[in-house]
Order: C-alpha cells, then structure tokens, then sequence
C-alpha cells in the first residue's frame, strides 16, 4: 500500500533555486561536513568529559549540527536560508532519532538471540526444568502460539471479511455509518481490555478454565477491525466497471461480489490477513489473563493452560537470571522472525497481485 | 500500520453500484433468495461487532460494580490497592497519575520527531529513501510490544543512568528531573519507550496527510519565491494541522493502554514520585498484568474497574481522534 502512496508524489523535488545567481551560498558539501565535523566533537567530549551515555554524545552531536548549521548559514546567505536549513537539518535529525532506536533493537536482539537460539531450543519445551538452570527451549509456545493465533483468524478473518463486503457494497444509512466509526474505535482498544472481556464473560460468567481458545477469542477481538479495515480499503479499489459489467449480464449482486469482486482484490485482502495477524501474534496481554501459561506441551487448545512465544518471553523476563535472560532473548528472536517473515510474505503477495486500479 | 491509514479511493469507487432491484433474475427466484441471504450475512457480521463493542462495555461495568460496591476507598482518590485486603481499599489516583504523565511524555518526544520523520518522507527525502524508509517505518510498528519491553528493561535502562545524571545536574533543581542514582526503570524512561512505540502510527498518518496537500498551493508558494521551509510552513503545514492532531490522538490512545512495554520497564510503586526520573508509580495496564496473578475475586474485579476506566479514556480519545479525520475528509474533498 505504501508504494501507491509515494506514487502520488510529484516526480520532481520540491527544491528552490536561490532567489538571484549573485546570492551567496555555501558549498554543497557544507551539511554533510557540518554533520561529520559535529560528531567528531561530540565524541571528542564525550570522550574527554568522560560521559558514559551515548546518548548524551548523540544529543551532543545534534545539538551541535543544527546550531552550526543556522549560525553559519545566517552569516552567508541570509536569514530566510537559515530558516529554511534549520528546517532541513531538524529534519534529517528526527530521521536519525527514528532509526537509531530500530537498528539497536533489532541489533540487540539478534545479537544476544543468537547465543541460545538453535534446532534444540525449537524442538524442546521448559517441561521439567526450573528458571535457574540453562537449557530448555520454545516448542511448547511456539505451538501455543500457532494454534491461538490461528483460531483468532478462523473466527476474525470471516467476520472481518464479510463486515468489509457489507460497509462497501451493502451499507448506507445509519447503521453502517456506526460500523465504519466503532470498527475505528476498536483498533484502539488496548489488548489488556479486550483480555478482561472475555475473562469476565467467559471466565468468571460462564465459568471456563483457562485454555487456548479463551485466547484465541480476545485475539479475534482485536484483530478483527484491523481486517475490516484492510479489506476494505481493498475492496474499494475494485474498478465499478468490473461490477457493472457482471450485473450487466444478469449475474445477481451475490454472485457478481464473490466471483468478480473479491477474486479480483483477494492479493490485497490476503495481505491485510497476514499482516493483522503478525500484529496479534505478539500481543502478551490477553494471554496472560486467559490462557495462563504452562512450562510442558499442550496440544489441545480447547482444554487447560497453554504457552505462548510473548508469554514465554514475559515469564522468563520475571524469572529474572542470565539463563532465563537468554531465552527471553531468543525467543524474542523467534518471534521476531516470524513477524517479520509474516509482514515479508504479505508484501510479497500484495505486490504480485495489486489490483489494477481502473485506468 | 498499514490497515490504520487510509488510501484515498480512486473517485470512481466512492459510490458502489445499487443493486438493480429487480432487475435480475425473476420474482422469487433463486437469486432474489442467494441476494437476501449474502446481504444479510454481511450484515449480520457487522451487527456483531457493535454487539461486541456494547458487550465488552456491559461485561467490564457488571464486574466493576461488584467491585466498587465493596470497595472501601474513594475509587478515585484513594492513593492504594489493597484490593484482596479485607475490607477492600483501592483506587486509581496513582495509576491515572502515572498513565498520563508517561502518555504526555511519550508524545511531548515522538510527536515532533514523528511529523519531521513525515516530512522528511514527503517533502525531503531523496527519492530512492523515502520508500524503504516508509517501509522501515512499517516494520517498526510491526515489532511485538514485549519486545520492545524487553529491549528497553535490558539495554536502554542501563544506558540511560548517564543521561539521567546529567538532566539531574542542570535540572534537578526543578524536583521533577531529580535522580537518585537507581536503575532508571522510572515513568520518564517507560515515556520514552512508549515514544518509540508510537512513532510509527504518528508518522503513517501525517505522512498521509502531506502527501494530500493540494500541488497548487505549494507551487502558488513556491511561484512567490518561497524556501522548502516557508512552502511548508505556509502551506503543508496549515492544510496538515487537523491531520497531525488526530494522529497525535492515535499514537495517545497507544500509549494510554499499552501494557507488556511498561510492565517490563517500570518498577512500580503506589506513589506518586515528583521526580520522573526515579522509579515508583504505575499505570492501569501495567497495573492489570502485575496484579492479575495474586488477586482474588474482589481484586480481579477491582483490576476490571480499571480496565473499564482505561477502555472509557481510550474510546473518548480514539473516538476524538476519528471524528477529526472525518470531519476533514469532508471539507478537504472540494480542493484536493
């Protein structure tokens, strides 16, 4: 989606000529030389005034980047260029701030995953072994976390599907209007709230025990209007033309939806699925009020306390030694992988089958 | 994430084709009924989620009023949770408390930062980095909030206690940055998670809306001899306004309920500290996952009064939110 996005963007950059030829300017090279000259002196400081946080050194360098940046253009090109460079420089920094945090992530977790993460601790569950021993591994959440999830799409993904058909096809008046603004209003309900939910309704009301599926339906919960969101969007690139002309041959409206409408958009609602249920793979929340967590495999979803990944995570974070360190580390890098390869998989799909949008 | 923007539909799709009543097929045949029966099972699946949206209301109420009704404190003000004591005495003075200063600090961070990273999507970037980094972008918002918990429990609160040193010696002063010298698993720290967290939803959103922003009036700008800068102050920025707001709403809403992030982060206390840097406070998500496994009846349902609360704060909030977008979206169409 985000590529149809940037498509609308002008071909050519937004980028003034200076007012008149005669107007001073500084070298092209002049931000790029500022930005290393400014690191190089912050790190100088931090190193000299012995400052233990790199983050002090890159609020430093920052600092020192957008301030040289105005002062110098002030002095020779003016004050509206300044401005206009401050404003470039502020720009360039937020992008940093933004990325730093994602590349140390991302490097944190593969780095110390690694050191556990291997066929064994895929293959064996924690059944058995204390959170002070080493050893152990991620089978017993990573089949907990398959099945839930895997539950929550079989209830989310029709419902959300079919919501989607009605607020596009079907809906008008009031009542769809409603739909549109709560579907919007779910996505923002938090995980922990729809986790009480079902435990005060399936739980304590009905009087259940903690299993998988309780999971499962708290995970539908939210995952829910983030399909109807998607496919929506999906189906509302589907060209009228291709509708018109199937009820144009007297194929009726039900028909004309499942046999034109949805095969010619189903790239874009797959997508959507996937990548709604990369979003609720992780959520810890509603696992930890429903299903409970367990240390041994539980294949029955339906009955007793399951595992899974983010719960793993949680629980060997708790238990707070190096062993148990190591292991949220690489479970979070299994969990990490298997979001990540979600959202690769759905972008894969979604481009090789984007829907021609008319004309 | 990509389902929370919204891609402008190509015009030609705003108005479904009606159905040709009657048109097809004869009376009473088979299609009339195939049609009944599809629209009323799409429709169908709508009501349920309104139904659920009201039962997840009526559910969270019916428990909390069995809660309160024992409830000893003032559920407001009291400044305690001893929810499975005997009288119970609890209330939310200190998760509120804490719930919205790590919210307002987490966007006081990522909100600017978040509009600039649009911008720079938008208007600055070359190029060939504007589209990875839309998709990095993306990915950021895909990583599982536990782990973001993780990372910031593990790295960034070791890392943090240098940073915190120095805003103590410049402000501590003011009592709000003083700093003990402690692990820095405080309010100002899970803020600073929660912004990074948020960043993504903020920034998709306003992206969204510069990239709207009609050519002619930044050509018009540029035409009067503007810089990139005054063309986007001018008139980016105006025609944004509304949009940022509402994806500062979201990103709020994030931040309000976000649960496994700050309960890995922060070590709680039931007070309120008037330094932000220190550890202690807590707030009702976090509040919820660290009491949940010791509570009794009561207490769980005295944890659901605070999940009720969180829900009503963040439905206002998300429900505010929209109804800007939408607003918009209606008087914007004309100049588009």
């Amino acid at each position: 989606m985000s590529h149809a996005v940037m498509d609308q963007r002008p071909q050519d950059a937004v980028g003034p000529r200076p007012a008149t030829l005669r107007q001073a300017r500084l070298p092209r090279w002049a931000p790029l030389g500022i930005a290393l000259g400014s690191a190089a002196l912050a790190i100088a400081t931090g190193v000299l005034a012995d400052l233990q946080s790199r983050a002090q050194w890159g609020l430093i360098a920052a600092l020192l980047f957008v301030a040289t940046t105005f002062a110098l253009t002030t002095a020779v090109e003016g004050v509206r260029q300044a401005k206009d460079r401050l404003a470039t420089s502020l720009v360039w920094v937020c992008f940093l701030a933004a990325v730093v945090p994602l590349a140390s992530l991302v490097w944190e977790t593969v780095a110390r995953g690694a050191e556990m993460f291997d066929l064994y601790f895929l293959t064996h569950s924690m059944s058995g072994l204390r959170d002070l021993q080493p050893g152990g591994g991620v089978y017993h959440s990573l089949i907990g976390t398959l099945q839930q999830v895997g539950l929550a799409t079989l209830i989310a993904a029709p419902l959300g599907l079919l919501t989607a058909v009605y607020l596009v096809e079907y809906g008008k008046g009031k009542l769809a209007k409603a739909v549109t603004f709560f579907v919007d209003v779910m996505t923002g309900i938090p995980s922990i709230v729809a986790g009480l939910f079902v435990l005060s309704f399936w739980i304590i009301l009905l009087d259940f025990g903690y299993s998988g599926w309780a999971g499962a339906m708290a995970l539908a919960i939210l995952m829910m209007p983030i399909v109807v969101r998607s496919t929506e969007e999906m189906l509302k690139l589907v060209p009228n033309e291709l509708r018109e002309a199937s009820l144009a041959l007297g194929v009726p409206k039900w028909r004309t939806i499942l046999k034109v409408v949805l095969p010619t958009s189903i790239g874009g609602i797959t997508t959507g699925v996937m990548l709604a249920v990369a979003r609720i793979a992780g959520e810890t929340a509603p696992i930890m009020l429903l299903v409970f967590g367990a240390s041994s495999i539980n294949n029955n979803p339906f009955e007793g306390p399951q595992d899974s990944l983010p719960y793993f995570i949680w629980t060997q974070f708790k238990a707070g030694n190096q062993y148990a360190y190591d292991r949220a580390w690489a479970a979070a890098l299994v969990l990490i992988a298997l979001v990540m390869l979600l959202n690769l998989l759905a972008r894969g799909i979604a481009r090789w089958k984007a829907p021609k949008a008319g004309h | 994430m990509d389902m929370t923007k919204t891609v402008a539909p190509p015009p030609q799709a705003e108005l479904p084709p009606e159905a040709p009543k009657g048109s097809s097929g004869t009376k009473g045949s088979a299609t009339h009924r195939g049609d009944r029966i599809f629209s009323g099972l799409t429709k169908g699946s709508g009501i349920t989620l309104l139904v659920i949206m009201a039962a997840i209301a009526a559910f969270l109420t019916w428990r909390s009023i069995n809660a309160l009704s024992v409830n000893e404190g003032n559920f407001f003000t009291t400044f305690d949770w001893n929810a499975n004591a005997d009288p119970p005495v609890f209330g939310i003075a200190v998760l509120a408390f804490g719930t919205v200063v790590s919210s307002v600090i987490a966007m006081a961070l990522a909100v600017p930062v978040a509009v600039g990273i649009a911008l720079f999507i938008s208007h600055y970037a070359p190029r060939k980095l504007a589209s990875p980094l839309a998709y990095v972008i993306d990915l950021l918002a895909a990583v599982p909030s536990i782990v973001y918990g993780l990372w910031g429990a593990l790295f960034l609160v070791p890392h943090l206690s240098g940073l915190y040193f120095w805003l103590d010696d410049y402000f501590g002063w003011t009592g709000v940055f003083a700093y003990d010298g402690g692990a820095a698993r405080s309010l100002f720290t899970v803020g600073i998670v929660l912004a990074i967290m948020i960043l993504p939803i903020v920034t998709n959103v306003s992206r969204e809306v510069f990239l709207q922003v009609p050519r002619m009036h930044e050509e018009a700008a540029l035409a009067l001899g503007a810089t990139r800068w005054e063309v986007i102050r001018m008139s980016v920025l105006p025609f944004g306004r509304s949009g940022v707001i509402s994806a500062s709403m979201l990103g709020l809403g994030r931040a309000l309920g976000e649960t496994m992030a700050v309960a890995t982060v922060l070590s709680p206390s039931f007070l309120i500290n008037p330094s932000l840097l220190n550890p202690g406070g807590g707030t009702f998500a976090q509040n919820i996952a660290a009491g949940f496994n010791e509570a009794g009846d009561i207490g769980r349902d005295a944890l659901i009064a605070s999940g009720l609360v969180l829900f009503v704060i963040t439905l206002v909030v998300n429900g505010g939110a929209r109804m800007i977008i939408a607003r918009r979206k209606e008087y914007s169409g004309a100049n588009a």
